[in-house]
């Protein structure tokens, strides 16, 4: 892929070229023609669509990438200047992650997507008053008036449609989720095993799923609105309450970002640091994916197993930074503290003890024919499922998708750390299983190497007291605990980001418990849902 | 008045830091002094009330992780009898309201609220359920859960550790331990319409030995609705 050959593909195009990275803008009327001649072209990955409003216009950004070639990232940019009604064709057959980005950007900036079948608000209750993320959003609480009664849920059985048929004549159509006939069972927002307050709405024939309708907000906080009037610094202690399980991730994708942005040198040794916090993170957050799986299973002490070896790598966390689940470590410039002097020592007796109870974990349960029967067989992602719903992760890793950030664009010290990207092919349940206690295994791996080895100096670059990006856009993605988290942040020179978007890795994956469920039993539903392992509160932002 | 009768087994009264919204719940249960074999089977029930508390499973985010570390095995609640967590609020006594409560979720806890049985209490736990912490500046965040139900303990932090759960449990055990629930209510209110309603409206005496056998029941609303009753009953002789 080069510059040439994108121009005369897309002839109507302006092309930007920096680096790996692509900046497209289009016009409208030619979007979709663009994003079809792309996916024809390759880019078959689609990991966000991101709602901008500029000002005087409102723009859509899709971020496009290759499962061939995932170093190249595309930025697909188009504007309307229609503030009343703005619409754009919706993409939604070319990328099947498409439909809840495009729900999103139309519940924050209120653009509509021609011919999407379901134009319902995503987040935001249906009856809510503007559109938040937009510049002039009125924020007078009176508008909107916090429920206090104990009201029903608010009507999201009919979906909006607006359907082009030629350029004068449109009109919308109100089709509903659910056919009277269907015998529909809430599920959530209240179930200890959604993990978190997500609602589900399944659609039963007997025991048989026939359908399920995912209904997020239960938890959205509104964090990149805020993070429009924090400074940087401020907006770093909200990335760990994105995806809390792997909090220190997050953190460290909007400190890369920002570093890239100064052009900071950070010191060798905050990077090493940084990674073995992740690392550290990462084996927490698959202990804790595990037990709650097994424990959709039926099995509690999994879980208390889980939750045990966890609390060894909490106690690190504690003695590094003070904090427990919120680290707050990464800050722009370095870490915020020196390591203690006996972090190494606990890291090493950490590993061995973490080996043995993988060889415990696999004897009592991977082994287990009860575990094996149920998981056997069900829950099938195909690859190119995969990648059509961006399931990136483990997830996307069971099914055969290389997606790994730490291979394809290494930051921080994993270059300099040897381990293999965990990959399998058959995509079913079990593969999701055992993809987890796997990455754990080479997680150790890395930590063992980096450990030692970490540099002396000092463990922050020095940065001014206020930070002020130049105006751009700013991009860097890292691999969380459950996939790819993406940090856009677009500064117009301001202490301030003009717009900040954080990609959650697990709102593909509620899109892909949908993809996957019909037909199974209503009883692996929970355990399909423990097996993607999402975060709710990374959803809902 | 001193709380040294408030002994629960788990920690010491002086260990507690503060004290004195206690002394003074204390002193105004007891304004009118309390009726001996009625405290007395009030103890009995309330030991066993504080040692049993069931908690509903109810988690928005992050600080239902830690509610899991308190769960499981280094924390371990089951220690001080609070382990049997319900996932029906028909079957709880506490809410933990984990994590923060924003304009959807409102009317679901309201509902989960309304639907757990008296005698409940609620804790909100961590700085967002408090006041919104973090979140304050959000469009879509409630400040607080004492906006939408009232709470009973507060437990600072973000998230609070396990520790700090423990030590707001022993609170609202402590609190459980000082209630009345056979007691008869303090209504000087109540006290002066019940005689009169029972000699004007002659109640029967097994529906006399219901009401008085149920003082949780007397609450002026409930009264209200029985004497409703009783004068439809007087109308239609």
């Amino acid at each position: 892929m080069n510059l040439e050959t994108l121009q005369t593909l897309l002839p109507f195009a302006a092309i930007e070229q920096k680096g790996n990275t692509y900046n497209l803008t289009v016009p409208g009327e030619n979007l979709y023609e663009a994003a079809s001649l792309l996916k024809k072209d390759g880019f078959d990955f689609l990991w966000d669509i991101i709602g901008m409003d500029y000002g005087d216009t409102l723009g859509v950004i899709y971020g496009l990438s290759s499962s061939a070639a995932p170093v190249v990232l595309l930025f697909l940019k188009t504007e309307t200047s229609d503030k009343e009604a703005p619409k754009f064709d919706s993409v939604v057959d070319l990328w099947d992650s498409a439909d809840l980005y495009e729900r999103e950007v139309h519940d924050f900036f209120g653009i509509c997507f021609a011919n999407n079948p379901d134009m319902r608000r995503l987040f935001l209750r249906q009856d809510w008053r503007g559109f938040p993320l937009r510049k002039d959003y009125d924020a007078n609480p009176e508008l909107n008036p916090i429920p206090l009664g104990n009201e029903n849920l608010a009507d999201m059985e009919t979906l909006p449609v607006l359907n082009i048929m030629n350029e004068d004549d449109k009109f919308e159509v109100h089709e509903t989720v659910f056919d009277k006939s269907e015998y529909v069972v809430n599920f959530g927002p209240q179930h200890p095993a959604t993990h978190g307050v997500l609602h589900l709405r399944v659609s039963l024939d007997g025991e048989i799923i026939r359908k399920m309708d995912p209904n997020f907000g239960y938890i959205h906080r509104g964090i990149e609105k805020m993070s429009e009037a924090y400074t940087y610094p401020q907006i770093l202690h909200l990335t760990d309450r994105l995806d809390y399980l792997s909090g220190t991730i997050n953190r460290h994708a909007v400190c890369l970002a920002v570093e890239k942005g100064l052009q900071m040198e950070v010191p060798e040794r905050a990077h090493y640091i940084r990674t073995i916090i992740d690392e550290l993170t990462r084996i927490a957050s698959h202990l804790l994916g595990w037990g709650c799986m097994c424990m959709d299973m039926g099995s509690i002490t999994a879980f208390v197993y889980g939750m045990r070896d966890r609390e060894k790598i909490m106690d690190i966390f504690e003695e590094t930074c003070g904090g427990r689940l919120m680290a707050n470590y990464s800050v722009i410039g370095g870490v915020m503290a020196d390591i203690p002097p006996n972090f190494q020592k606990k890291i090493k007796r950490f590993i061995p003890y973490m080996r043995k109870m993988l060889k415990e974990y696999h004897l009592l349960f991977t082994g287990n024919p009860i575990a094996r029967g149920r998981m056997n067989g069900i829950g099938y992602l195909s690859r190119e499922k995969a990648i059509a719903l961006g399931a990136t992760g483990p997830v996307g890793r069971a099914s055969g998708w290389s997606n790994d950030t730490r291979k394809i664009e290494p930051y921080a010290a994993y270059a300099k750390a040897v381990f293999k990207e965990v990959l399998r092919s058959d995509g079913l349940t079990f593969d999701r299983y055992i993809i987890r206690l796997d990455e754990i295994e080479e997680s150790l791996k890395i930590l063992e190497q980096l450990t030692d080895n970490i540099p002396e100096g000092n463990y922050a670059a020095k940065t001014k007291a206020i930070i002020k990006l130049p105006e751009g856009e700013y991009f860097q993605r890292v691999e969380g605990a459950r996939g790819e988290f993406c940090v856009y942040i677009n500064s117009r020179g301001d202490k301030y980001p003009y717009r900040i978007k954080f990609r959650s890795p697990s709102m593909t994956l509620v899109n892909v418990l949908k993809a996957i469920v019909p037909g199974t039993k209503v009883a692996d539903l929970i355990m399909l849902g423990g097996s993607l392992d999402y975060v709710i509160p990374c959803i809902d932002r | 008045m001193e709380v040294k009768d408030i002994y629960i087994r788990n920690m010491k009264t002086e260990d507690f830091k503060e004290n004195e919204y206690l002394e003074e719940y204390v002193r105004e249960l007891r304004a009118n002094g309390v009726n001996i074999v009625v405290a007395k089977l009030d103890d009995l029930i309330n030991w066993g009330r504080s040692n049993s508390v069931w908690p509903l499973t109810f988690a928005t985010s992050c600080c239902g992780i830690e509610f899991m570390s308190l769960g499981a095995a280094r924390y371990d609640f089951a220690r001080f009898g609070w382990e049997v967590t319900r996932n029906s609020p028909r079957q709880a006594d506490v809410v933990f309201c984990c994590g923060t409560i924003v304009h959807k979720m409102a009317p679901v806890l309201k509902r989960l609220y309304d639907q757990m049985a008296e005698p409940k209490y609620v804790m909100a736990f961590g700085a967002c359920a408090i006041g919104g912490g973090p979140f304050k500046s959000s469009y879509h965040t409630v400040m607080g859960v004492d906006q939408i139900i009232p709470v009973d303990v507060y437990i600072p932090g973000c998230p609070p550790r396990p520790d700090a759960m423990i030590y707001g449990m022993m609170q609202l055990a402590r609190k459980i331990k000082m209630q009345e629930f056979f007691s008869l209510s303090k209504d000087p209110q109540l006290w002066d319409l019940i005689p009169t309603y029972i000699k004007e409206l002659k109640l029967k005496a097994r529906e006399l030995v219901y009401l008085l056998t149920h003082p949780k029941l007397w609450d002026i609303e409930v009264v209200n609705f029985i004497i409703a009753i009783m004068e439809k009953k007087g109308g239609k002789q």
